[in-house]
């Protein structure tokens, strides 16, 4: 009897739990609710964990008050392994989180994304090496069902592409590795070459399942990670690291087919198409098809000539003293935050700059562009950390049209985002992107590292507009100076 | 074998996520990834059940299997605690300022 209601407790607790998961992302509708959205993700979380260690501390525990000659070496040693794995574990990842810097954000995301492929893979290993433990089928010496051997092998492939693709994606935006896109002759053969491999042995590990077959789907898909993030320029982040987002929920989905457990298929699934809405609105941002974005092709520095020719041209560069008198005798002004501004860790700076013409009743708006930064949300997370209000952030689309009333935009750290050329001039390869409206303001303010092209490659004719006035530097310097100026007036 | 009542819990999970995620203010992006990172590690019951469950079936011949179980339950370890927090600090910095607000405006 007390037997047959834990059973069932323990079956009924997993849809409690997938509950939550569906919970904690509805959560984050609004900023208002999305604590209490976290909660209920730590919340379905804790109950998927509790569930099987107290299973196995149950069983442990009434093997020891009922006499036996079972030796529980192994199990007692396993799960004090499991306790100690989990504890040591989660205090490492407690640790990472609470020590990153806000601006580290995209490659920390990235970090965790492999560690989900890796274990999916580990996960996928232990399976295999014994299906009957679970449930699979009976005997040992059977092999395992045909469906559950696909999903097998499809889980690990998956979570193995993750892996190495989101190590690769961390490399980069942590700078180890080179932003600039590889490219090679021969590459999309190679990739292809290398998915057939994995297709063409996941088919015959399906009929004849030997652990030579598993290890090539598994390093087939190693490479394939690699071999498809590595030609991908910096830039592309964004998209990237939704896609991976995407397939580790994938995997997870995968693993639940394998062993029929809704809640994984459930989480998975959700994860999975939360990564895709993500890759999707990143890609409109940039008026990109996901095929072309792994497939790569943006990212290269225009030739020289290009640059040289531009030079010959008017562009008005002003110092900040300069730039602080035009903004003190603006009534509305505009920020928009780009990858500059992450990279300087300008935010403060930008704060205490916001506060001070607040103070002299200028209204301050910033216009956050859906793929500037690094990854989905950079910029806003950016600005909540300096403490900038969430009501003044706005987004693309219901700013732009008050580009027309503003007095002076000030663009940090951005380029591509603004560059009016892709509205105009068809031949411009970033023609088409969505972007904000700055040429529309009676006075553009360019703070930026160098007159050098964005990551596009591509002239942004924004600078050449009698109405712009290049601030060049670093952003937080040149911000920090537009307070001093603006401080000593 | 291959249950149809599986594929039909994933389909409509999908079509779950996807009403759900659309809703998601876009300024919460971020805090979604690392959430969505932190749940996606739910495949850590999985991980448990191959490092301490298996082993309670007594054979020695599942240590493999427990090995994998236990390095797996480690790195969805780290996943879990540092994506929930991630998303609380992000979140946190999201929801001081109201707070900041509703005290100016007081």
């Amino acid at each position: 009897m007390l037997i047959d209601t834990l059973k069932y407790i323990s079956q009924l607790l997993p849809v409690l739990a997938s509950v939550f998961f569906i919970l904690s992302l509805r959560g984050l509708s609004s900023a208002a609710t999305s604590r209490k959205g976290n909660i209920f993700g730590m919340l379905g979380i804790s109950i998927s964990i509790l569930v099987p260690l107290c299973y196995c501390f149950c069983v442990l525990f009434l093997r020891q008050i009922i006499p036996n000659n079972i030796n529980d070496f192994y199990g007692s040693l396993f799960f004090g392994l499991t306790i100690a794995a989990l504890s040591f574990g989660g205090g490492i990842g407690y640790d990472i989180a609470k020590k990153i810097n806000m601006t580290a954000l995209p490659q920390l995301v990235a970090a965790f994304h492999s560690l989900v492929g890796l274990s999916a893979v580990f996960i996928a290993c232990a399976i295999f090496s014994a299906p009957n433990l679970f449930a699979l089928f009976n005997t040992s010496d059977q092999p395992i069902p045909l469906s559950n051997a696909i999903e097998m092998a499809i889980g690990a492939a998956i979570g193995a592409i993750t892996f190495t693709g989101s190590i690769v994606a961390f490399g980069k935006l942590q700078g180890f590795i080179s932003g600039k896109p590889l490219k090679y002759k021969g590459q999309h053969k190679l990739n292809f070459l290398v998915a057939l491999l994995i297709i063409i042995s996941s088919i015959i590990f399906v009929n004849k399942q030997t652990a030579i077959l598993f290890a090539i789907i598994i390093f087939a898909s190693f490479a394939l990670g690699y071999l498809l993030i590595m030609p991908i320029g910096g830039a592309d982040m964004p998209v990237i690291v939704s896609m991976l987002n995407s397939y580790s929920g994938w995997a997870a989905a995968g693993i639940g087919f394998t062993l029929d457990n809704n809640v994984l298929i459930i989480v998975g699934a959700l994860v999975g198409t939360s990564g895709a809405i993500l890759s999707n609105i990143m890609c409109k941002g940039m008026n990109r098809s996901l095929k072309n974005v792994i497939l790569g092709g943006m990212g290269v520095e225009t030739s020289l000539t290009n640059d040289s020719g531009n030079i010959q041209r008017n562009v008005k560069i002003c110092s900040p003293e300069d730039a602080a008198f035009i903004i003190k005798n603006a009534e509305s002004i505009i920020l928009i935050p780009g990858y500059g501004m992450a990279v300087s860790q300008a935010q403060h700076a930008i704060k205490e700059l916001s506060e001070l013409l607040k103070n002299e009743k200028i209204s301050i708006k910033y216009a956050i562009h859906p793929v500037a930064g690094r990854m989905p949300g950079h910029m806003n997370v950016l600005l909540a950390e300096a403490n900038i209000p969430y009501e003044d952030a706005f987004e693309m689309d219901e700013i732009n049209h008050e580009f027309g009333s503003c007095d002076v935009a000030i663009v940090i750290g951005a380029n591509d985002i603004t560059n009016p050329a892709a509205k105009t001039d068809p031949a411009s390869p970033i023609y088409g992107m969505p972007v904000l409206e700055v040429e529309r303001a009676k006075t553009v303010l360019f703070i930026k590292r160098s007159l050098g092209s964005g990551y596009a490659g591509v002239d942004n004719p924004l600078f050449y507009q009698g109405n712009t006035m290049m601030v060049l530097g670093d952003a937080k310097k040149v911000v920090e100076g537009l307070i001093k100026a603006l401080k000593e007036n | 074998m291959f249950a149809i009542e599986t594929l039909i819990i994933f389909i409509l999970s999908c079509f779950v996520g996807y009403y759900v995620v659309l809703k998601v203010t876009p300024a919460l992006h971020a805090p979604l990834m690392a959430v969505t990172n932190a749940i996606s590690s739910v495949i850590i019951v999985v991980a448990i059940d191959a490092a301490a469950i298996s082993s309670l079936r007594l054979e020695s011949s599942v240590v493999a299997t427990s090995c994998f179980g236990v390095v797996a339950v480690f790195l969805t370890a780290i996943n879990i605690v540092g994506g929930f927090m991630l998303t609380h600090r992000m979140l946190l910095m999201f929801s001081k300022k109201k707070k900041d607000n509703g005290e100016s405006k007081c």
